[in-house]
């Protein structure tokens, strides 16, 4: 099936989705996705459209209080859907979807990790990549983090180790 | 002892049977594993988010530095999601270019591989062969880049370097040598029965297990999945060349060595192919500093399997997020699943089969003493003291085992 074909089934399926699905280039659909709609639109392209893999998902901070995740999907290793969803920073949170892509684990213990976003459903388990003793409310990728909050793990934990940008050079 | 009667034992973050830093919880029933569970991150080196502070050049370099054995494969799968948010369009001896040590990458870290893999079942004979043979594709790599690891070839819009008849030459007789090594080490694999009955049927998984937990590269081939992201996707030179996917049903570790032997013989071709082919012109398009907001995907088959970047730039010299999804991470999700049932010494070797890679994975910190607010990083020596210090404070105490030590020697 050629992309040109994928954009019009999910166009068809989801009236929602009418101009919000792009085709960048050859094996390359991206969509656009509001969080209520997500879970369907999900579901029908692992079930019924065969996206069946699941190559990463990315999250990421847009600034203006708005966070994005990215849903990198693939059908056979052939043609990528990008299925993207925006969330609202001071609230973050998306469903697992572990039980239709089990290796979607790691990528959605990254994003709580990294971005603090809220997985509901994620079976509990180790986190990753940030280290046990990392602590609660220090969200790396998100814009506005630093690493000069004081709180973040340095020798012996008395203060925090400044990120080496501009900040640390002219303290 | 756990209250099921299994026995728990932590496996790393340090171990001697690991190479990389990770942590297993194996539980154990007799020799036999009844569950496992993995702990990544203790490479974690904040490169995405360090790469949000330096420009798209600054990052090329960051970015190849996140592995030491496949650092092309970062710093081209990066540079291609660059390029395609910048409209830029790369010249065809550039892309041939960076095909040709691509495949020499392969090369050098399949054979990597193999050593490894011969050392993991205790056939050290074979790690001394293969890194000796090795040693021919890391000169040559050096010879064309200037380096043998972190190359340095690849720029946004091109490669750095250019290749000569001289070298092209070089090149050609290097390969002969290695097919000729790679060969050999195919009839050992297929006729040595201490390696094949220390393989077969270890570190089992299924073709659905395989398709099931998105497995990538050599460990999904291996379990029947056709997929190579050059033949998927092609980018490069790779859509010009002539090359099989080589994948195989056994879904044991022998299979992945097989893959592998079978993907040297392919890269060989892949080779000679480039430098027959390899088209006159630039090698160079010229970039501007800024790049157009935009995002892009870009995907790379990497000797471990299907690495991907995703880049999203917001019309500065810096990019807004780069995100690396490094094939070990797809691939870690099914070492559990091979472990499932076996016994406790086939762990190493059942690891070591999907060739991980954990700096990739875990994408630094450099230590900064707080006290002095980052402004001198911290030597080995301050850090072996502090940690001496930090036993004292516990009450053990090896000053005087110490002093004992240095009498007797």
């Amino acid at each position: 099936m050629s992309e040109e074909k994928i954009k019009q089934e999910l166009e068809d399926k989801f009236s929602y989705l009418k101009d919000a699905v792009i085709i960048k280039r050859k094996g390359r659909i991206s969509a656009q996705v509001t969080l209520d709609k997500f879970n369907e639109v999900f579901v029908y392209a692992v079930k019924q459209m065969h996206f069946l893999a699941l190559s990463a998902i990315t999250g990421l901070d847009k600034g203006d209080g708005v966070f994005e995740v990215i849903y990198h999907l693939n059908r056979e290793g052939k043609v990528l859907l990008n299925l993207s969803v925006a969330l609202d920073k001071n609230n973050p949170e998306v469903k697992t979807v572990t039980q239709y892509c089990p290796s979607a684990d790691i990528y959605e213990r990254e994003l709580m990790d990294l971005l603090g976003i809220k997985v509901n459903g994620l079976a509990s388990g180790h986190r990753y990549p940030l280290t046990d003793d990392w602590p609660k409310g220090e969200y790396p990728l998100r814009k506005d983090w630093k690493g000069n909050s004081g709180k973040t793990p340095g020798l012996k934990g008395e203060a925090g180790v400044p990120f080496p940008g501009k900040e640390a050079q002219n303290a | 002892m756990h209250e099921s009667g299994d026995v728990r034992i932590p496996i790393g973050p340090q171990h001697p049977a690991l190479k990389e830093p990770e942590s297993f919880l194996i539980s154990l029933r007799g020799e036999k594993i009844t569950a496992s569970s993995v702990r990544l991150g203790y490479n974690h080196r904040g490169i995405e988010k360090a790469c949000e502070e330096r420009t798209y050049t600054q990052c090329l370099y960051l970015i190849e530095r996140i592995c030491g054995i496949c650092s092309h494969s970062h710093s081209t799968c990066f540079a291609q999601a660059v390029e395609e948010v910048a409209g830029i369009e790369v010249p065809a001896r550039a892309k041939y270019m960076r095909t040709l040590i691509a495949e020499l990458e392969r090369i050098h870290s399949h054979l990597l591989w193999l050593g490894v893999a011969g050392h993991e079942i205790g056939f050290d004979t074979l790690l001394m062969y293969t890194w000796r043979d090795r040693e021919v594709v890391m000169d040559l790599l050096a010879k064309l880049t200037g380096n043998r690891v972190n190359y340095g070839i690849n720029t946004i819009g091109g490669v750095r370097r250019d290749i000569n008849s001289k070298q092209k030459e070089e090149v050609l007789k290097a390969i002969d040598i290695l097919e000729d090594r790679t060969k050999y080490y195919i009839d050992l694999a297929k006729g040595e029965t201490t390696l094949i009955k220390r393989l077969q049927g270890v570190g089992v998984l299924s073709h659905e297990d395989a398709k099931k937990l998105d497995a990538v590269g050599p460990t999904a081939r291996a379990s029947g999945i056709e997929r190579d992201v050059r033949k998927d996707d092609p980018y490069a030179a790779y859509a010009e060349l002539d090359f099989k996917v080589i994948s195989v049903n056994s879904c044991d570790v022998y299979g992945r060595t097989l893959v592998r032997l079978g993907e040297l013989m392919e890269s060989f071709s892949l080779v000679r192919q480039i430098i027959r082919k390899i088209p006159d012109g630039p090698i160079l398009a010229k970039s501007s500093r800024k790049i157009p907001a935009g995002e892009a995907v870009s995907r790379y088959e990497a000797p471990r399997g299907e690495d991907l970047h995703y880049v999203r730039s917001n019309g500065t010299e810096k990019p807004d997020r780069v995100k690396v999804r490094a094939p070990t991470l797809a691939n870690i999700q099914s070492v559990s699943k091979m472990l499932e049932d076996r016994y406790l010494a086939d762990m190493p070797i059942v690891i070591a089969a999907i060739d991980p890679c954990f700096s990739c994975t875990d994408r630094l910190i450099a230590i900064h003493d707080a006290k002095d607010r980052g402004k001198n990083t911290v030597v080995w020596e301050t850090i072996r003291l502090k940690g001496i210090e930090w036993y004292k404070d516990r009450g053990i105490d090896f000053t005087s085992l110490n002093k004992k030590l240095t009498k007797l020697f």
